[in-house]
C-alpha cells in the first residue's frame, strides 16, 4: 500500500532540508561567537526525526532529544524561534530559559528533552499509560540514541511499557557513537534483540531512508493503536559531526565518515524527488532563503530580561496539559484526529 | 467530626481527591491488592480498579517518569515510594524532570510522591531516612511534611491540587500513633506554618515527628514555649517564622534529619539575617548527627532527637 503521496515526500524532503539548513546556519552562528555554550547538531540524522514525526498524529505527543530538530519543524514550530532559542533571546522557545535544542513548543503536543538521555522514555511511558487509562486512541514517542540503552531509565521505561501493553512507540536514533564510545563498548547485544524479552517486537530500518523509517513507526503507532502494545525502532544512521561542535571526532575512522557521506538521506530524498519531476534545486534555495530571513529576524530579537531570571520555578493556577501540534501527513487529512475505536480502559 | 489516625487521614484524602476528581489516580509498589506496605491505599482498588491504583514494576524512576509524562497529558499521578528512602533511585527524575520543566518549558508538572519517612522503629539505614532537605535545595519542587491528622489529610489534598511536583512526607512513626479529629469531605490545608502551641519565652520550631517531640519536651517546663510547626518546607513560611522569633526572641530549631544543610538550617539562616535584632540568644538547632539512621535501638536513640534532648537544650537557651 502506498501510505505517502507526492505532496507528503515533497514535505519530507522540505523538513529535512530545513532541519540542515537551519543547523548549519546556526553552526555558523555558533563559530561566530553569536550562540552561547555548545552547538549540537543532527547532520546526516535527518530523516529519523522527520520520518518518524511524520507518521504521528496531532493528538500524539513526541520527546524529541538533541538530533531530532526536525521533530519540531513537522509539528509546526516556526524557524524564527528555533534560531532565536539557539541565540538565547527572549523570542527562542524557552525564551532563554534552556539552549539549543533543549526545548519543547507545549502548543506543539511536544515535551521538550533533559541531558539525561533515557529520562523521556520514561516519561513517554507515562503519556501512553494515561493515553491508555483514559480509553484514549492516542500513541506517544520517545527517540533516544544508542548510549542511551545503557542506563536503568531505558531498562525500566521497556519493561513497564512491555508489562502494561502501553501504545508507545520507541525510536533508537543508532548513530554509531556516544560521544567518542563505539557501539562495541556500549552493549554485548543490540538493543533491538533486547525489545522481545520486554516482550514486544524490535524492528531495525535504514535511518537515513526517510521513507522507511517514517512505514516503520506508522506500523509501530498502528500497532499501538490497536492495543498491541509498545515497539522498539532501530534506525541505523551515523553521526556525521561531532558530539557538540567543540568535538573534533578523532576518534572516528575517516574511511567510516566518507562511507556514510555517500549514503546521505537528504541526497537520497533528492534523487527521488527529482525522478518524480520536483524541482528540488528550487526547493532547497526557497528553504535556504526562508532560513536565512529567519536567521536576520532572529538576530535581530531581544536578549531576555535579568529581571525574569528567578520567576516561574512553580506554576500558579491550572495546569495546562501539552497542546496538539501539526501532522501534516496527508494520512490525516479529512480524518478525525482519532483514527481508531478507543481501545477498552484496563479494567 | 471523626477521629482518624494519621495514616487514616492520608487514606482519607486520596480516597476523597480520587472520588471528586477522575484526573487523579494512585501507583507505586505493591499499592493495589496489598493496599500498601503501610495500608495508605488499603481498599483504593477495590473502589477505583486496576486502571486508577496501579501496581507497578519495581521501578522508582519509572515511576517517577511516567508520572511527568501523565501529568503533562492531564492527568494528577500520587506515587508512593515503598520508603522515603527508595526515592534516591527516583532523584533523577524528580530533580531533572519534574523539578525543572515548568521553569524551562513553561509546561505544569501537577504530580505528589509520598514518601513515607522518617525512623523511630529499628527501620534501619535504608528505611528511616529523612530526605526533605534534598528537594529543599532542587528548584521547582514543593516539600510537604504534615505532623497532625487533620494536616496530613488537607496538605494532601492540597499537594493533589496543585500545579507543581510536591513531595509530601508522611512520617511512618506518626502512622498509627497519632490520632486527631479530622473534618469530613475535601479542604485543602494552606501551605503556611502553624502555631502548635502560643508561648512567649521560646520558639520550639519543627516538623512532622519532630513536633509531637517538642510539644512532650516543653509541655512541663517553667516556661511559655511556642511550638511552631512548619508543615509546609517549600514554600517556607518566613512571616510565621520571624513573627514567632519577634514575640521570643529565643529560638530551637529540631530536624530529625541529618544535621547538615537539614531544612532547620535553612530556618536558621532565614532567622540570622531577618532577625538578628530580636534574638536575645544564639539560634539552636538540635537534629540527627550526619551518620545513616542505625538499626539497634540504644543506636537509633542516640541518634534521632529525642524529647530529652529537646527539653535540655530548651532549658539551655532558656537560662541564656
Amino acid at each position: 500500500m502506498e501510505w505517502l503521496s507526492r505532496a507528503d515526500r515533497v514535505e519530507l524532503l522540505r523538513a529535512m532540508l530545513m532541519m540542515r539548513a537551519i543547523e548549519a546556519r546556526a553552526l555558523v552562528l555558533y563559530r561566530q561567537g553569536r550562540v552561547p555554550g555548545s552547538f549540537y547538531d543532527g547532520f546526516g540524522q535527518e530523516a529519523v526525526s522527520v520520518g518518524a514525526a511524520f507518521a504521528m498524529g496531532p493528538r500524539d505527543r513526541l520527546c524529541p532529544l538533541h538530533r531530532d530538530l526536525g521533530a519540531h519543524l513537522v509539528r509546526g514550530v516556526d524557524p524564527v524561534r528555533i534560531l532565536a532559542q539557539y541565540l538565547g533571546r527572549a523570542s527562542g522557545v524557552t525564551g532563554g530559559r534552556d539552549g539549543n535544542v533543549h526545548f519543547g513548543d507545549p502548543a506543539s503536543g511536544v515535551m521538550g528533552m533533559v541531558s539525561m538521555l533515557p529520562d523521556m522514555m520514561c516519561v513517554a511511558t507515562g503519556m501512553a499509560m494515561a493515553f491508555k487509562l483514559r480509553g484514549e486512541a492516542r500513541v506517544a514517542l520517545s527517540w533516544f540514541g544508542d548510549g542511551a540503552t545503557s542506563r536503568g531509565d531505558f531498562h525500566e521505561a521497556m519493561n513497564w511499557a512491555g508489562v502494561q501493553r502501553l501504545p508507545v512507540v520507541f525510536v533508537l536514533e543508532n548513530n554509531q557513537f556516544a560521544y567518542s564510545t563505539p557501539l562495541a563498548k556500549q552493549f554485548a547485544v543490540g538493543p533491538v534483540e533486547r525489545a522481545r524479552v520486554y516482550g514486544f517486537p524490535g524492528v531495525s530500518v535504514d535511518g537515513n531512508d526517510v521513507e522507511a523509517v517514517f512505514e516503520a513507526v506508522r506500523a509501530a503507532r498502528e500497532r499501538a493503536l490497536a492495543g498491541e502494545g509498545p515497539t522498539l525502532v532501530e534506525a541505523v544512521t551515523m553521526r556525521m559531526h561531532g558530539h557538540a561542535a567543540h568535538d573534533d571526532m578523532r576518534y572516528v575512522p575517516p574511511e567510516l565518515l566518507a562511507a556514510w557521506a555517500g549514503r546521505d538521506p537528504i541526497e537520497r530524498q533528492e534523487r527521488r524527488m527529482a525522478a518524480q519531476g520536483v524541482d528540488v534545486e528550487a526547493l532547497r534555495a526557497e528553504v535556504d532563503e526562508e532560513v536565512a530571513a529567519a536567521a536576520e529576524e532572529a538576530l535581530a530579537a531581544p536578549m531576555p530580561d535579568p529581571a525574569d531570571a528567578a520567576r516561574d520555578a512553580f506554576a500558579h493556577g491550572e495546569a495546562e496539559p501539552l497542546g496538539d501540534g501539526r501532522a501534516p501527513w496527508s494520512g490525516f487529512a479529512g480524518e478525525p484526529a482519532v483514527a481508531h475505536p478507543a481501545p477498552e480502559p484496563t479494567a | 467530626m471523626p477521629a482518624m489516625t494519621y495514616l487514616e487521614a492520608i487514606s482519607d484524602a486520596l480516597r476523597e481527591e480520587m472520588r471528586a476528581d477522575e484526573r487523579v489516580f494512585a501507583m507505586g509498589e505493591d499499592v493495589g491488592a496489598l493496599g500498601g506496605a503501610f495500608k495508605v491505599t488499603d481498599g483504593l482498588v477495590e473502589e477505583f480498579g486496576e486502571a486508577r491504583v496501579i501496581d507497578t514494576p519495581l521501578a522508582e524512576a519509572a515511576i517517577v517518569g511516567t508520572a511527568v509524562g501523565a501529568a503533562v497529558v492531564g492527568m494528577r499521578p500520587v506515587c508512593e515510594m515503598q520508603f522515603a528512602d527508595f526515592v534516591a533511585c527516583g532523584f533523577d527524575q524528580l530533580v531533572n524532570v519534574a523539578g525543572k520543566t515548568h521553569y524551562r518549558l513553561g509546561v505544569a508538572v501537577p504530580l505528589v510522591v509520598r514518601l513515607p519517612s522518617g525512623g523511630g522503629f529499628s527501620g534501619g539505614p535504608f528505611h528511616s531516612q529523612s530526605p526533605e532537605a534534598w528537594f529543599m535545595h532542587a528548584p521547582g519542587i514543593k516539600v510537604l511534611a504534615p505532623s497532625t491528622p487533620a494536616d496530613a489529610k488537607g496538605l494532601l489534598i492540597a499537594a493533589i491540587r496543585d500545579p507543581n511536583p510536591v513531595v509530601y512526607l508522611e512520617h511512618k512513626h506518626l502512622y498509627r500513633r497519632i490520632k486527631g479529629e479530622v473534618p469530613k469531605g475535601t479542604y485543602a490545608t494552606p501551605m503556611t506554618a502553624r502555631v502548635a502551641r502560643e508561648g512567649t519565652d521560646l520558639t520550639v520550631i519543627a516538623y512532622g515527628a519532630m513536633v509531637h517531640a517538642a510539644l512532650d519536651a516543653t509541655e512541663d517546663l517553667d516556661a511559655s514555649v511556642e511550638v511552631l510547626d512548619l508543615r509546609s518546607l517549600v514554600p517556607l513560611d518566613a512571616d510565621a517564622i520571624l513573627a514567632s522569633v519577634a514575640k521570643t526572641s529565643k529560638v530551637l530549631i529540631v530536624d530529625e534529619a541529618n544535621e547538615t544543610c537539614a531544612a532547620g538550617a535553612q530556618v536558621a539562616a532565614l532567622i540570622a539575617e531577618r532577625a538578628f535584632e530580636q534574638l536575645d540568644g544564639p539560634i539552636r538547632r538540635v537534629a540527627s548527627p550526619d551518620v545513616p539512621i542505625p538499626f539497634s535501638p540504644p543506636l537509633e536513640q542516640a541518634v534521632i532527637p529525642t524529647v530529652n534532648r529537646i527539653r535540655d537544650a530548651c532549658r539551655d537557651l532558656l537560662d541564656y
